[in-house]
């Protein structure tokens, strides 16, 4: 559905972030992309999206194909009446608008006006609490509900595509657990397809059908979550096991200082 | 008791046409976050060519002031075309100050066409006195206010309820959020400049049937300040309360006290506002989350 292959993405005509990056999200899947802090996961987003713009970069290389069609030198309107839409990282509700106002931005690029009043009442059935709040200041709602209100501005629009940066970012563990639950249940539910960056990799991996580890602005390893689960260096440096299995101690990591080994 | 009523009336039309200008800085602020110095121009603008349509080009009042408004939406789509689209990232303060740039460009592009010195406007409002309960107030007056009263409530449905309006406010609060909605944030950038403009050019109408065509009208947009200082820059209820307090706080100051001070006291309001309320009285207040 969506195809990356061999982007390279530079910011300010100098900074190299993306370097040759490639990935594939097939139709009705949750794709997981995980690596460490500036390996790229939101630039590859944003250049999926339309939004490196604003922000000067630029697609210099490779292309973005989604349904076959090349996206890359489109603008970000274009892109989500395509049908992609990205939940920005942070997740950034218009603060000075309740929540229902925010929901009724969300299905801005709709043609289907008439559904959206029913359609707010099915991202109310996924988030209950945000019904209770429907009228309250987004600015207002606590961390999770924001989260959950970007997620349902989301779904507003109806999108083929569903690019998630980091929903776990900031919120308690339990309520992570809630807000990933909710993601399969779209995916299963809606039929969208999404793409999901995230640094809680244990979390992304339990949800995802496919799984990419980025480092250095490209792709250094992919595979079905299991197999990754069972890498060595997945587990030492994203799930934070030792060999066996338990939990490292300090003492080991003070003993051998372990290499990643796609690096060389 | 007939005095104060009298200029009760008179501050309200005043107040009524502060509120109409208002709206236009409210409009471009609450959607893009500048301040438009060049406001009291679109005023100028409006009313030179309200002006020239019936004097000059010798239209009936009904289809100048249809033409004004069309001529008002080109013009207020050609500056956010040519000057504030180029601007887009750019810091606020530099935007802000090419707005004062503007408002000397138009002032200079109004009086080469048609000249300084100030000339008597077309009477197109039946010139004639209506009494209200002992005090007289002139029919163009009450136009005013009625005009101005219907655009309001128009303007604050629009922003409640209307998917560009929300769309609107949404690129005010996180252009980039806005973006990835699929907003086109220049659309609305265009839409917020060219209301503001029809606002203006209405209200410059509206003026220079009382005062007359000369640059003086321009000078209104000075006025409005402590206006949308004191109601709060992005609300539009604080437009009509602020232009409403303002207008009857000038006329009564001018009616009770003396006519120079009249000027002078919106701008002592203005500082206390900005001393007790920076935000102005029906202000956003920035949401910080601790």
């Amino acid at each position: 559905m969506l195809a990356l292959n061999n982007v390279e993405v530079i910011y300010n005509d100098v900074i190299l972030v993306l370097k040759g990056m490639s990935l594939e999200v097939p139709q009705g899947k949750i794709v997981a992309l995980l690596g460490s802090n500036g390996a790229g996961k939101s630039t590859t987003l944003k250049a999926v999206s339309g939004l490196l713009k604003p922000e000067d970069g630029e697609v210099t290389d490779g292309e973005i194909l989604f349904e076959g069609e090349k996206i890359h030198e489109q603008d970000a309107s274009h892109i989500v009446r395509r049908g992609i839409f990205q939940v920005m990282e942070g997740r950034r509700v218009f603060e000075h608008l309740d929540v229902e106002q925010n929901l009724i931005a969300g299905s801005y690029t709709r043609t289907d006006r008439q559904n959206v009043r029913g359609d707010i009442e099915g991202v109310f059935e996924y988030f209950p609490r945000l019904k209770e709040r429907r009228r309250q200041t987004a600015g207002y709602l606590s961390g999770g509900e924001q989260q959950m209100l970007a997620i349902g501005r989301a779904l507003m629009a109806k999108p083929k595509l569903m690019m998630l940066d980091e929903p776990s970012l900031g919120l308690a563990p339990l309520l992570v657990q809630e807000i990933f639950n909710i993601i399969k249940r779209i995916n299963e539910e809606e039929g969208t397809t999404i793409l999901l960056v995230e640094q809680n990799a244990r979390l992304a991996l339990d949800v995802a059908d496919y799984a990419y580890i980025m480092e250095n602005g490209r792709i250094v390893l992919d595979g079905e979550p299991e197999t990754l689960k069972s890498n060595a260096d997945v587990r030492e440096f994203y799930l934070g096991l030792n060999e066996v299995g338990a939990r490292k101690s300090y003492r080991d990591v003070k003993h051998y200082k372990r290499r990643k080994r796609w690096l060389s | 008791m007939d005095k104060f009523l009298q200029l009760t009336l008179t501050g309200l039309t005043n107040g009524a046409i502060f509120a109409l200008v208002a709206l236009g800085f409210v409009l471009i602020y609450k959607a893009s976050d500048v301040i438009n110095f060049a406001q009291g121009d679109f005023l100028l603008v409006g009313a030179y060519i309200m002006f020239g349509m019936v004097t000059q080009v010798g239209l009936p009042w009904s289809l100048a002031v249809l033409a004004t408004m069309i001529l008002a939406v080109a013009l207020g789509l050609v500056v956010e075309r040519l000057v504030l689209r180029p601007l887009i990232g750019e810091p606020i303060i530099s935007v802000i100050m090419v707005t004062i740039g503007l408002s000397s460009l138009l002032r200079a592009i109004v009086s080469s066409i048609w000249g300084t010195t100030g000339r008597p406007f077309p009477p197109f409002i039946p010139n004639q006195n209506i009494s209200i309960g002992g005090a007289v107030i002139p029919a163009d007056r009450l136009i005013a206010i009625v005009l101005a009263a219907i655009l309001l409530i128009l303007f604050s449905l629009f922003f409640r309820y209307s998917r560009e309006g929300i769309a609107m406010r949404a690129t005010a609060d996180d252009q980039q959020a806005a973006l990835s909605m699929g907003i086109s944030v220049k659309r609305v950038f265009g839409l917020a400049w060219s209301i503001a403009a029809v606002t203006a050019a209405l209200a410059g109408v509206l003026v220079a049937n009382i005062i007359g065509v000369s640059g003086v009208v321009a000078g209104i947009g000075l006025r409005v300040f402590p206006v949308v200082i004191l109601g709060g820059l992005d609300s539009i209820p604080g437009a009509i309360i602020g232009g409403v307090i303002i207008g009857l706080l000038e006329t009564y100051t001018g009616g009770y006290i003396g006519g120079g001070l009249s000027q002078v006291v919106p701008f002592i309001v203005l500082i206390l506002i900005l001393m007790v309320k920076p935000y102005g009285l029906f202000g956003e207040v920035r949401i910080e989350r601790v």
